[in-house]
């Protein structure tokens, strides 16, 4: 890959019909990222034993049991989706915008990246995230996700779940690259006749684009990701919700002004 | 068009015991220094007794809130002073969002806690003096850009609740409302149950429990609009395991309408507007309010999480 440059746009192509859920992506991270872990528990959830984003699960690798009725013919068969999630280092991040303390960051590569000595646990973020990224690290009381390898960008080195990726599910580089190539490999896979594939996250449908984009094989609420009516900024709410505490306050103002009202009393 | 339920696939902040608490106080706080100053706005001096027990009350329940928020940081408590100061290196400076009501909401409580500090120490010492301190008019002017804050602080934990993109609380524009008519509902409460510790702040008393029954019948259509909206956005279910907080909620908005009835009969029937002391019922009544306060927000809460 050429050099990692600061002031360009990077981010993840995460391509989910090459994806075979081996779950390499999410050790390396937590190889890398030196994460504990959350204690092992049997989720009787497909092959998942994860399950979800947290301050432990940077990746996380969903399995969508699709197993048809009827047997399949033979390279037709398809019984689950795999996706290696992450956070999508959203162009009109969620998190950032309600975070009050200035922890969440934009960096040089153009990432999402959430300041530990800034932060302070006041989960704001996680309330936001319209993903269920963010989870909290009790040991250091600050929220925590994936910082796409800030450390190893400027390092010059590419993020340790995309290195370790065996069938190049998980891309990455400069975003514009990356596009690129997920248009590529979607009219390679519409011309196969396999027209329910779709990016996510390529344009700015979905919080002004994704940095960490997906190519899905059905619809995104399919993975538990919102579509594109449903991917709303928080801010959305502070017209309505101060507009009807402000109708609120005058209509009670008037109340306690009547209750209250000088009476002459014998 | 098709209609298109809301969905969510967040993670739950876990805001729990001490945001529950601190939404109360925050309410009771605001909703208390409102109605005090309401109250001086009467004009009729003796309600300044009443008055001053809401600007009492509301820097008792003020102090407590940033003890509440802070507490709810866990081990990152002492970072408390991050919500105002940015401390980014290369980038630091005051932070401030008027976008994110959690930001705008740290000054709030800052700054209205200046006014509470100040109006409740000029009541005590006026009180002391047995003659008011400060102009009234100069003393009115204060309160009401206080009474302003007041409202803020006691309606903007419900506009937060809904800038997120949590189930129910996001689905809603009703909240802030909500927490608004509920605080001060709550408020008029506990300035009505504290009347029986100051008789002679019991001038007030039925004007107040009239009071009360406004703000209720607010808090009542607010929460009509609450479950139409929610039910709107398709996520109902997710309040019917809370559906004996509501009830609670209800029962307070309730006793708090009949009270409110009565002493608006007693008033219209000619009979005293004035009582002398503070009754049994009152006491129940209050109680019975202020539980369903806290009911309503835990309800809000927890249905979410
Ligand atoms: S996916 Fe969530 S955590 Fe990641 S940038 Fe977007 S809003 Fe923030
Ligand atoms: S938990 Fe940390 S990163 Fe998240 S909103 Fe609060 S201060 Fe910002």
């Amino acid at each position: 890959m050429a050099t990692i440059k600061a002031g360009e746009e990077y981010g993840f192509f995460t391509d989910t019909s090459v994806c075979i859920g081996c779950k390499a992506c999410e050790v390396a991270c937590k190889e890398w990222n030196q994460l504990e872990g959350n204690n092992p528990t049997f989720l009787a959830d497909s092959f998942d034993n994860t399950g979800s984003l947290d301050a432990q699960n940077w990746r996380h690798v969903k399995f969508i049991e699709q197993v048809p009725d009827k047997s399949a013919t033979t390279g037709n068969g398809s019984a689950w989706l795999m996706m290696s999630d992450v956070c999508k280092h959203c162009k009109h991040a969620s998190c950032m915008e309600v975070c009050p303390t200035g922890a969440i960051i934009r960096t040089e590569f153009n990432t999402v990246f959430i300041q530990q000595d800034v932060c302070n646990g006041c989960r704001n973020c996680i309330a936001a995230c319209p993903y269920g990224v963010i989870g909290m690290n009790q040991q250091t009381g600050t929220a925590h996700k994936c910082t796409l390898c800030y450390d190893r960008l400027q390092g010059g080195l590419e993020p340790a779940c995309a290195k370790a990726c065996p069938t190049q599910s998980i891309q990455f580089g400069p975003l514009a690259d990356l596009q690129q190539a997920a248009d590529v490999r979607l009219a390679t896979l519409h011309s196969q006749g396999m027209n329910q594939a779709q990016l996510y996250g390529r344009d700015d449908k979905v919080y002004g684009g994704l940095n960490a984009f997906f190519l899905l094989m059905d619809k995104p609420e399919t993975y538990g990701l919102p579509n594109a009516d449903n991917a709303k900024l928080p801010s959305r709410n502070d017209l309505g919700g101060y507009v009807g505490a402000a109708i609120t306050a005058a209509l009670a103002v008037v109340g306690g002004l009547v209750a209250f009202r000088r009476r002459v009393t014998g | 068009m098709m209609y298109l339920a809301a969905e969510h696939f967040v993670r739950s902040p876990q805001w729990l015991w001490y945001i529950l608490f601190y939404f109360l106080f925050a309410g009771l706080a605001g909703g208390s220094y409102a109605i005090a100053t309401l109250l001086r706005l009467s004009g009729d001096p003796r309600d300044e007794p009443a008055a001053r027990i809401g600007f009492y009350v509301s820097l008792v329940t003020t102090v407590l809130c940033p003890i509440l928020l802070t507490a709810d940081l866990g081990v990152s408590w002492a970072r408390f002073w991050h919500m105002l100061v940015d401390v980014t290196p290369g980038d630091t400076g005051l932070n401030f969002k008027y976008w994110s009501p959690m930001s705008i909401g740290a000054w709030a409580l800052l700054v209205f806690g200046f006014f509470a500090f100040v109006s409740a120490a000029e009541a005590w010492l006026s009180d002391r003096r047995g003659s008011p301190l400060v102009p009234l008019l100069l003393n009115r002017m204060f309160n009401v850009i206080g009474a302003a804050l007041a409202i803020f602080l006691a309606s903007y934990t419900g506009v937060l609740l809904s800038v997120s993109n949590q189930p129910v609380w996001s689905d809603t524009w009703s909240l802030g409302g909500l927490f608004l008519a509920s605080g001060l509902s709550g408020a008029a409460a506990l300035i009505a149950f504290l009347m029986r510790y100051r008789p002679e702040a019991a001038f007030s008393l039925s004007r107040l429990h009239q009071a009360g029954g406004y703000f209720a019948a607010l808090e009542l259509a607010l929460i009509i609009v609450f479950f139409v909206t929610v039910g709107a956005a398709g996520t109902l279910p997710r309040l019917l395991p809370w559906l004996a907080l509501w009830a609670l909620a209800v029962a307070g908005i309730a006793a708090s309408l009949v009270m409110a009835r009565g002493h608006m009969r007693m008033q219209a029937s000619g009979g005293s507007a004035v009582l002398t002391r503070v009754r049994l019922d009152t006491l129940v009544v209050s109680l019975l309010v202020l539980l369903g306060v806290l009911a309503l927000r835990a309800a809000v809460i927890f249905s979410a999480q």
